[in-house]
């Protein structure tokens, strides 16, 4: 929609109506890297005519670990606590990521029971994630943390379930290679159906408090548009490509795991711009409930982890393979090749706020500095995915 | 009782009767400045606790809660806070930058200050409890003294030498110069019915009775009310409180135009803002609330300096809920809500004074619906002009092989 | 009309305001120092080492095998195997840890060395309270403040603990067995040595210390 052209990009001294040059500097202003609401270590190089945007490069790599090299040199299951640190509001996601591509790599065979406890786990990462995002969002917008820490509160709960499981609340570690680190202790399903069943109640208050809102709609509503062609040029993906209308989501695409067993809807917005966005992840914690009620009425018993899946000495057979789920920030997937070693030859992420983030400018330009920072938030990033 | 509602008054009659007759008025004045500059510091003291202590109550946390006394184990719930945060600013490194104007960098929290304090001085806290009645400039003198908060706010955002305070002192000065219009409008409307600028007298009339016990705010007629609301509205905007902090915006601009402060000045700046904002309390509290006097007349026998803090207190307790509740505004939306929105009805809301002015012999039944009916009007247009702009909105689901259902109505 | 949105939204945050008091859910916040949540079975924090009886330096389980060491993402571990043996808790003489450091300030918490443990000798403790004004030596944790008992371990995770148990009492049992198996089998190759040449105590005396002779002797 406002798609920039290649001139858009240059700063031009500015004329008036008859032609003449005027007077006045555009204002460069380096937001961040220490910048209150960068969500971490980015930074933005804004220029500024008044308060509108004209250009905006974003620059990352402050938090570069050097992660992709690292685990090539490092066993695949050695790789498995980092992957945590990709995206550290989603740590459970990340793990089934790369525990499909080396399940994919090696010929595992995951139990029904372990496909189960993955379904959970990720859709509970994903409402925590999302409920995350929309307070963080709304701090963004500058109220001033009640609705951040209402989504915390809830957060917190399904942190209180991470942690019971896998004995970490962010930095979970716990997925494996054919199925789970360990089976579910007593009591943890009927602790998540409460959490599952309290979720609604919470989201009901959530929405009274924002989703009317005026100031909240006039903030949001036909701000950083993005266009449904220019998304998926840009392959963009996740809850931010569904809210400019494409509808495209890997759990339906590609129908790994168990998803296919789900009756679940994918909510879809037609502006594409941060209230869309905003909406479409309040919906989709909608049906992430869905999905967790089915699984955990549906649970088998059994075994979590593929017999055949060892630990120690683990040397999958030469050849590549491409795991991809959808993360609650978009499509997060992992490309590995072997070499019969021990280490992955090469291991490549595809992060998703890394990818979405590329088209910042685009909705950035000609907006406000206000809404650049709206913008920013509404697209979902978490630096420790982007720097890598 | 009226020994208690007089006893300020008294307290300071007494003690300037210790100094010569030449002297007393100086006494007197000086007296005022100890009395307000005690009073009111010590409101903003308790007011940095409770606004933390509320807004963590409004987030689900308990908020501040250890510091007490120290050395002991008492906690006093938090209220020991206020003194750690004093003794911090005073001993933490001024900072300033090396490119900024000293001089001015330096002034411009006293800029602040000052007029926050003077501006205080006209507004009457009880009955006969004003440091300065000035009988025909008190209103005038507020606002006067109050433009003074946008030179200093500008005086910070250039002197610092940093974009984000320049931004914000840009801000704060379209933000404060386009609501300072509906504020003054507004409060011309309380000017024209009662025919005086000066603050005492407007809280005087108010203390007539109407429909039997209830004493006769401003507040309780139709263009009181909307005078009222508009009035709130741009207090907000002018100290600067959520949903029109833009000139601090915390997530664009960092801290606005007090960004390069630190240590002592900050606090000053902190002081500044809250002080600015009981003076425009205490002005809504005069011109619409009754100033100092009780709602119920069977209520007249408490003092009537606790009437007018009691009300400070439930003017601070509402900004405070306001700013837990709230996003901000953009600019545009700001500038779009002052000179589209407010600065309208506020002109309406002088044709509504003026209209209730002439059928003052009209029946009640009359005379109420149709002064509701002109401010109810230009409201419902107005803000239907706004609605275009933003709506609820609902949301498809994508198709499915399965038949599921093709559209669903999500939303608010 | 403009102004409900905000009024809904005020009215809900009071209600939460108000719902704080009288809801326990509603305000969840532990005060950390006086009040503690209650750790979880799964909790993890950071690995020590499992000892069987009373004395830490003689009842370590760990045989310094240094498997821990080799998968350990963040390489913090640090191991030097002795250069003597001593019995373990098979009854089997084996090498023991001379020296075994974690660098808690660089373990990530991870609980592989607990996974990839052969020798239930590697566990994860609940405690987390390691503040320190040394930010090198004291957060290099060495086998003496790494041992902990096993009656430590069973009260921190009494699940896991009891599955340990069970793994280590079937391998005790297994190497009870072969060794009576090759006791047996010695006493059987000795009774029929016996008659040709009474040379065979000797020879299992030799014997004895095999099964921990797989692994390399030389420490790393």
């Amino acid at each position: 929609m406002n798609r920039p052209t290649p001139e858009s990009f240059v700063v031009r001294p500015r004329v008036d109506h008859e032609g003449t040059e005027l007077e006045g500097d555009m204002l460069e202003v380096s937001m961040g890297p220490q910048h209150p609401s960068t969500h971490g270590v980015f930074r933005m190089d804004v220029v500024l005519d008044g308060e509108t945007v004209v250009k905006l490069k974003p620059v990352f790599g402050y938090l570069h670990r050097n992660h992709e090299k690292i685990a090539e040199g490092t066993s695949y299951l050695g790789s498995m606590p980092y992957t945590d640190r990709l995206d550290y509001f989603c740590s459970l996601t990340n793990n089934w990521a790369y525990a499909l591509a080396v399940e994919r790599l090696a010929g595992l065979q995951v139990p029904e029971r372990a496909e189960y406890i993955r379904v959970i786990t990720a859709e509970l990462t994903r409402l925590q994630n999302h409920v995350g995002l929309c307070g963080f969002l709304l701090q963004d917008m500058g109220a001033l943390g009640t609705p951040l820490m209402w989504a915390f509160r809830q957060r917190e709960k399904v942190l209180d379930l991470f942690e019971s499981l896998t004995g970490a609340r962010m930095m979970c570690n716990y997925m494996r290679f054919g199925g789970c680190r360990c089976d579910l202790p007593a009591g943890w399903l009927e602790q998540a159906r409460t959490v599952v069943a309290d979720f609604p109640a919470f989201l009901r208050e959530f929405e009274t408090l924002l989703s009317g809102n005026e100031i909240l709609m006039a903030r949001t509503q036909g701000v950083g548009r993005l266009s449904p062609e220019l998304a998926v040029a840009g392959s963009v993906t996740g809850p931010m490509l569904r809210a400019s209308g494409v509808d495209y989501d890997v759990r339906k695409v590609d129908r790994y795991g168990i998803y296919d067993r789900f009756e679940f809807r994918v909510p879809l917005g037609d502006h594409g711009d941060v209230y869309d966005r905003y909406m479409i992840r309040v919906l989709e914690m909608h049906e992430s409930l869905a999905i967790l009620r089915q699984a955990l009425k549906g649970i088998p018993g059994g075994p979590v982890i593929d017999p055949k899946a060892k630990l120690r000495g683990f040397r999958p057979k030469p050849g590549e393979s491409y795991g991809r789920i959808e993360g609650p920030k978009g499509e997060l997937g992992f490309y590995l090749v072997s070499d019969g070693g021990p280490n992955p030859y090469r291991y490549r992420i595809r992060p998703p706020s890394f990818i979405n983030l590329t088209l910042l400018e685009d909705m950035c330009l000609g907006r406000s500095i206000a809404d650049a920072v709206i913008i920013l938030g509404s697209v979902d990033i978490v630096l420790g995915e982007v720097d890598r | 009782m009226a020994s208690l509602d007089q006893i300020f008054v008294a307290l300071k009659d007494w003690l300037v009767a210790f100094v010569p007759v030449a002297l007393q008025p100086l006494a007197g004045a000086l007296l005022s400045i100890v009395a307000i500059m005690a009073v009111f510091p010590g409101i903003f003291a308790l007011t940095t606790v409770v606004e933390r202590k509320l807004l963590a109550r409004f987030q689900n946390r308990p908020g501040p809660n250890r510091v007490g006394i120290p050395l002991t184990k008492i906690r006093l719930a938090g209220f020991g806070q206020f003194a750690a945060d004093g003794i911090k600013s005073l001993t933490k490194e001024d900072i300033v930058p090396r490119n900024a104007d000293r001089i001015v960098h330096f002034v411009a929290p006293f800029v602040l200050v000052a007029p926050a304090f003077l501006s205080l001085s006209v507004v009457p806290v009880g009955r006969n409890m004003a440091a300065l009645d000035f009988r025909e400039t008190g209103l005038l003198f507020f606002f006067a003294v109050g433009a003074a908060t946008e030179l200093s706010v500008f005086m910070a955002g250039w002197s610092s030498r940093n974009k984000y305070s320049l931004l914000g002192a840009m801000r704060g000065i379209a933000q404060m110069l386009s609501y300072e219009l509906p504020l003054i409008l507004s409060s011309l409307v309380v000017v024209m019915m009662a025919g005086t600028l000066s603050l005492a007298t407007i809280a005087e009339r108010q203390s007539g009775v109407q429909w039997g016990v209830v004493h006769s705010w401003h507040v309780f007629t139709p263009w009181g009310f909307a005078g009222f609301l508009i009035f709130l509205t741009a207090a907000c905007a002018e100290s600067n409180r959520t949903p029109f902090d833009l000139p601090e915006a915390e997530s664009e601009l960092v801290a606005g135009y007090f960004t390069e402060y630190s240590g002592f000045k900050f606090a000053l700046f902190f002081l500044g803002e809250y002080l600015g904002m009981f003076a425009i309390s205490g002005v809504a509290i005069t011109l619409f609330l009754g100033g100092w006097n009780a709602p119920f007349t069977f209520l007249d026998w408490v003092p009537s300096w606790m009437w007018f803090f009691g009300k400070l207190v439930g003017f601070i307790l509402f900004f405070i809920w306001l700013r837990a509740t709230l996003p901000r505004l953009r600019v545009d939306q700001l500038m779009d809500l002052a000179w589209k929105f407010m600065l309208p009805m506020s002109l309406v809301n002088l044709v509504v004074a003026g209209v209730w002015h002439l059928a003052a012999s009209w029946p009640h039944l009359l005379r109420w619906p149709l002064c509701v009916a002109i401010l109810a009007l230009p409201y419902w247009l107005l803000s239907r002009g706004f609605q275009t702009r933003f709506k609820t909105r609902t949301y498809r689901f994508a198709e499915e092989s399965r038949p599921a259902p093709a559209t669903a109505a999500a939303g608010p | 009309m403009i102004g409900i949105g905000i009024a809904k939204g005020l009215v809900q945050t009071a209600r939460n305001l108000l719902g704080t008091y009288t809801d326990k859910d509603r305000l969840p916040t532990i005060e950390y120092p006086e009040e503690r949540q209650a750790l979880t079975e799964a909790t993890r924090q950071f690995p020590f080492l499992v000892h069987d009886g009373d004395d830490p330096a003689k009842g370590l389980r760990c045989v310094a095998c240094q498997i821990c060491e080799k998968e350990c993402p963040p390489k913090c571990i640090y191991i030097v195997k002795s250069r003597d043996k001593r019995v373990d808790y098979k009854g089997q003489m084996q090498f023991y840890p001379a020296t075994f450091d974690i660098d808690y300030s660089v373990c990530m918490s991870c609980q592989i060395c607990v996974e990839v443990c052969p020798f239930e000798s590697i566990k994860m403790d609940t405690e987390f309270e390691f503040s320190t004004a040394d930010r090198f030596r004291g957060l290099l944790f060495d086998k003496h403040r790494l041992a902990k008992s096993d009656a430590h371990y069973h009260r921190i995770h009494p699940t896991d603990a009891a599955e340990s148990d069970a793994v280590m009492a079937a391998e005790r049992a297994k190497a009870e067995a072969k060794a009576k198996a090759d006791a047996e089998a010695k006493a059987k190759a000795a009774a029929a040595k016996l008659a040709p040449t009474p040379a065979a105590s000797p020879e299992a005396q030799m014997e004895a210390p095999k099964p921990g002779s797989d692994t390399p002797t030389m420490p790393m």
